[in-house]
């Protein structure tokens, strides 16, 4: 219902960056104007572009959203390219265009045992989630990182939830964490399964999660020019083969829905 | 107030801005940024007769001033887009037209055959200018014989609809293929197309997308689309669409200045979802800057040296 309700009401909006930058940093929280957003639901996205721009990028760029208060929204930004470059450097009350919330999001069952799976920037849904989940007593946050963890919001987070963190410090590393992934996930056979992060990690759960039967949602991350469903640029197969637009079906997929 | 409607190949408009094809999905898409019904027209995403998934990804990359796409005519059929999509589309107050993919010329006739007995489809536009599918599109539309075999075949179907066909700028002389069209029975053109382009990764040592070629849009070939439009006004005594990186009111008067009868709007709807409707929203402002006060006026009033 609340989803339905965002769909109508997502408007092209232009709202100050509220923060400033204590050093460059390749990992930035983007803290803007909330841009009037009453509800959203933790997994959707927001397609966002610096007014000053111009035409140079023509595209906006989508990012999960981590967490939204009356006053602002916050997106966890990873310094990738030339959008994310310019937006990790905007200056304080520099206007930006953003339109959302935009796409579906992850199912938050009350009283339901779940696990957050989180592999680098994937975990910046799980921080609204958290916050506004009916039972976080329920919940462990599992997240995967490479990069230190004073780069994430995970001890915030951690205060909140059951955590815990494993760092990938060199591929050698990766089937001990695979394998602590597949154990978390099999202590949530009778729960949920939620999970974001890079391609690779989600194929690692969703093998897992159809191998147990396991109930599971990915957050899927995929390149976009319009964010609403119309230019076809970020489709994934669904569970039938066919073409599905992760912007505007999506970005969540249960795990036995989605072709990765 | 500045009347903005137009009216030419007996299509009455609100206003010259037209929403390009493949670059505004059915026009549902957009209904929560804008009242659909303010549009001049909504040209609909490629419609094939029987549904495509187009080509394997990645299928879009954002370029300089521009953007890259190979999409290959994804689309649900003509039947879904009859059943689904047009009943939800204020067909009476703004002109739904519908863009044609086929493969041959007789297949184009059977999809103006279908889509032409719709009381809510103003227009066919005819896509002889795709430049990501390896039959018909480009195919055609880089040979004039074949591009007036093609409208002859439409318009034999098309039941007395406008019928526009959409050329293609990866051409020698795209003022011939304009005249084939002409030639053919066209009612208008609308140009251009977008024009076949490459993005490689020196990191992966391979193509952007995995067309490996695609089409470029957006501002970056504006100057190409007004030499386009340019050629062809001064060719062809059917009416013109001007298309290609136009994102703003101004950029709009550019094309009429030249000729063109209306234009499309294309990938600016990306620059944000809320785009063509703030192109209108700016016309009376820009028409003030080009010190005219009606479309008529200023269409093909371009000053040559």
């Amino acid at each position: 219902m609340m989803l339905e309700r965002n769909c109508r009401e997502v408007k092209v909006r232009e709202v100050r960056f509220l923060g400033t930058w204590d050093e460059p940093s390749d990992f930035v929280e983007l803290t803007l104007e909330n841009p009037g957003w009453e509800a959203y639901l933790p997994g959707q996205f927001a397609m966002l572009r610096a007014k000053h721009w111009g035409l140079e990028l023509p595209w906006g760029r989508p990012f999960s959203i981590s967490r939204v208060d009356a006053e602002s929204v916050t997106f966890l930004i990873q310094v990738v390219g030339r959008g994310t470059s310019r937006l990790a450097r905007l200056r304080q009350d520099e206007v930006v265009i953003i339109w959302g919330p935009l796409g579906n999001g992850f199912s938050a069952p009350a009283g339901t045992p779940t696990l957050l799976l989180a592999g680098g920037m994937g975990i910046a849904p799980f921080r609204g989630y958290i916050e506004s989940h009916p039972s976080p007593e329920f919940l462990h946050l599992f997240f995967a990182h490479r990069a230190a963890l004073d780069f994430y919001p995970y001890l915030v987070m951690a205060e909140k939830v059951r955590a815990e963190a494993v760092q990938e410090h060199s591929t050698d590393d990766l089937p001990e964490i695979i394998a602590r992934i597949e154990t978390a996930m099999d202590g949530y056979a009778g729960g949920l399964v939620l999970a974001c992060g890079p391609t690779p990690f989600l194929r690692t759960v969703q093998a897992h999660a159809l191998k147990k039967n396991i109930r599971a949602e990915l957050s899927l991350e995929k390149t976009m020019a319009c964010g609403v469903g119309a230019c076809l640029g970020c489709v994934c197969k669904d569970g039938q083969g066919r073409n599905v637009q992760v912007c505007s079906r999506g970005p969540v997929f249960p795990a036995a829905d989605v072709q990765i | 107030m500045i009347d903005l409607r137009v009216e030419f190949a007996g299509l009455v408009l609100k206003n010259p801005i037209i929403t390009a094809s493949g670059t505004f999905g059915f026009g549902l898409e957009f209904a929560a940024f804008g009242d659909l019904k303010r549009l001049g027209g909504i040209v609909v995403k490629g419609l094939s007769l029987k549904p495509r998934e187009g080509n394997p990804m990645p299928r879009v990359a954002e370029t300089p001033c521009g953007m890259l796409n190979a999409i290959g005519i994804q689309n649900p059929g003509v039947e879904a887009f009859l059943r689904d999509k047009l009943p939800l589309l204020p067909w009476r107050e703004t002109a739904i037209i519908a863009n044609m993919y086929a493969s041959s010329v007789p297949e184009f006739g059977e999809l103006a055959q279908v889509l032409s007995v719709e009381e809510g489809v103003a227009a066919l536009e005819v896509n002889v200018s795709c430049p990501n599918v390896s039959f018909g599109g480009a195919a055609f539309g880089q040979d004039p014989a074949q591009i007036r075999k093609v409208t002859e075949e439409v318009k034999k179907h098309a039941k007395g609809k406008p019928v526009i066909v959409k050329l293609s700028p990866n051409v020698t002389d795209i003022a011939a293929c304009a005249q084939a069209a002409q030639d053919g029975g066209a009612d208008a053109v609308s140009l251009i197309n977008t024009l076949l382009g490459m993005a490689v990764d020196i990191r992966t040592r391979r193509p952007t997308l995995a067309n490996v070629v695609g089409g470029l849009s957006g501002p970056a070939i504006k100057p190409v689309a007004l030499r386009c439009v340019h050629q062809v006004c001064r060719k062809v005594l059917i009416p013109v669409i001007g298309i290609g990186g136009i994102v703003s009111a101004e950029d709009a008067l550019e094309f009429i200045l030249l000729g063109a009868a209306a234009v499309q709007v294309g990938t600016a709807n990306f620059l944000r979802p809320d785009q063509s409707f703030r192109i209108i929203d700016d016309l009376p402002r820009a028409m003030i800057k080009a010190r005219s006060d009606s479309l008529g006026e200023l269409r093909g009033s371009l000053k040559l040296p």
